[in-house]
């Protein structure tokens, strides 16, 4: 647990960083076939702005259950590395997701807290965040040890590195700046739902 | 057999075997059942919205599910299946024990239980109720089926005229 442990953190002595890096950072590692599941909102746009990998799935509503489809889908394929993408807003809205995913442990899910204080899509508005509240202590809290902040891109990218090849769950939290998302993913949801079956090989091709 | 080893027999037939579920005391035997029998993998969920994204995730991943709840828990819904589940064609199976009627002495329940059947209409989502025992392994199968054949949710409520209810 070198990279989670050897620098603990708390919310607020971390660096804000840029959600489009990050989630550039993070998709730059995954050589393995991972599974990314996009939290709605920016956290999605900016997964769509870091490349259209046929094994990423964007949600469109159902806020908050970002972190459930990623635990069923890593019970489901045990083998495959899962990622979930949340933001703040998202997580607070479904916390009791973070005690299930402890009680299952499931060793291939990594959770991704994007954590900008704000329900920023709606104007932003403060979250619990953005007012005192902790996801790495709440995580711990739920029972998942495996989680910390990460103080800076360099740490993140340790964390990343660590939290990909050794035996989760593992919660990544992020601090982020208010920079907004350029561009939006597609809106059709039988086709980001079959794209992504045929990306982790649970629906054919056509014709196949 | 009971209504529970019906369902467990039906469950085994049509290869669901993840079983997220948000507890209730009629649902117990099957519950029961489902927790002891090494074909299945079953465990509590903190709300049922979250057992819908589970089942949700596990179906894109190969695996399918039946989700458990009481008619409360259903109510926490509309917005998971509508926003999840019907448009993006992911065929949650739900079986709901139906509190609120025949012999309900909570309020709460008694109303809460008549948004069920409106929601579900609502969102054209397949629904049955299994109130006789040698109704329920057709009525089972079939919704299960369907639900996977169309792509779309299913909804199984099962009446205290088959379980007995919970009663004071």
């Amino acid at each position: 647990m070198t990279a989670f442990s050897n620098r603990p953190q708390t919310r607020d002595s971390v660096k804000i960083m840029s959600r489009l890096d990050l989630t550039k950072r993070l998709v730059a590692k995954l050589h393995k076939h991972e599974a990314v599941i996009g939290g709605i909102g920016n956290t999605n746009f900016d997964l769509w702005a870091s490349g259209r990998r046929a094994e990423n799935f964007y949600m469109l509503g159902s806020m908050g259950l970002a972190v459930p489809i990623a635990l069923g889908l890593a019970i489901a394929q045990p083998e495959r590395g899962v990622i979930a993408l949340e933001g703040d807003g998202s997580i607070l809205m479904q916390l009791g997701s973070l005690a299930t995913v402890a009680s299952r442990a499931p060793k291939n899910l990594l959770i991704v807290v994007m954590d900008n204080g704000t329900y920023q899509i709606t104007g932003g508005q403060p979250t619990a965040t953005g007012l005192g509240a902790d996801i790495v202590a709440i995580a711990k809290g739920a029972g998942l040890s495996q989680a910390a902040w990460a103080a800076d891109e360099g740490h993140f990218e340790e964390m990343a590195d660590q939290a990909l090849a050794e035996p989760g769950p593992w919660l990544i939290a992020v601090r982020l700046d208010a920079e907004k998302p350029k561009i939006q993913t597609t809106r059709d949801p039988v086709q980001i739902r079959s794209h992504f079956m045929r990306g982790i090989g649970t629906q054919p091709a056509w014709g196949s | 057999m009971t209504w529970a080893e019906i369902i467990v027999d039906v469950l085994k037939r049509n290869n669901i075997r993840l079983v997220p579920y948000v507890p209730d005391n009629v649902l117990t035997p099957l519950i029961k059942a489902i927790n002891e029998d090494p074909f299945f993998t079953a465990f509590t969920c903190t709300r049922e919205e979250e057992a819908v994204g589970i089942a949700a995730g596990a179906w894109m991943g190969g695996m399918r599910s039946l989700i458990l709840m009481q008619t409360s828990g259903f109510a926490t819904l509309p917005n998971a299946l509508a926003s999840l589940s019907v448009p993006f064609q992911i065929p949650i199976v739900m079986l709901v024990s139906e509190r609120g009627t025949l012999g309900e002495f909570n309020i709460g329940q008694a109303l809460v239980a008549k948004t069920m059947r409106p929601v579900l209409d609502a969102l054209a989502i397949e629904h049955h109720t299994l109130a006789r025992l040698d109704e329920v392994d057709f009525i089972t199968d079939r919704t299960i089926k369907q639900a996977v054949a169309t792509q779309q949710p299913g909804c199984l409520i099962l009446s205290p005229q088959l379980t007995g209810g919970k009663v004071l």
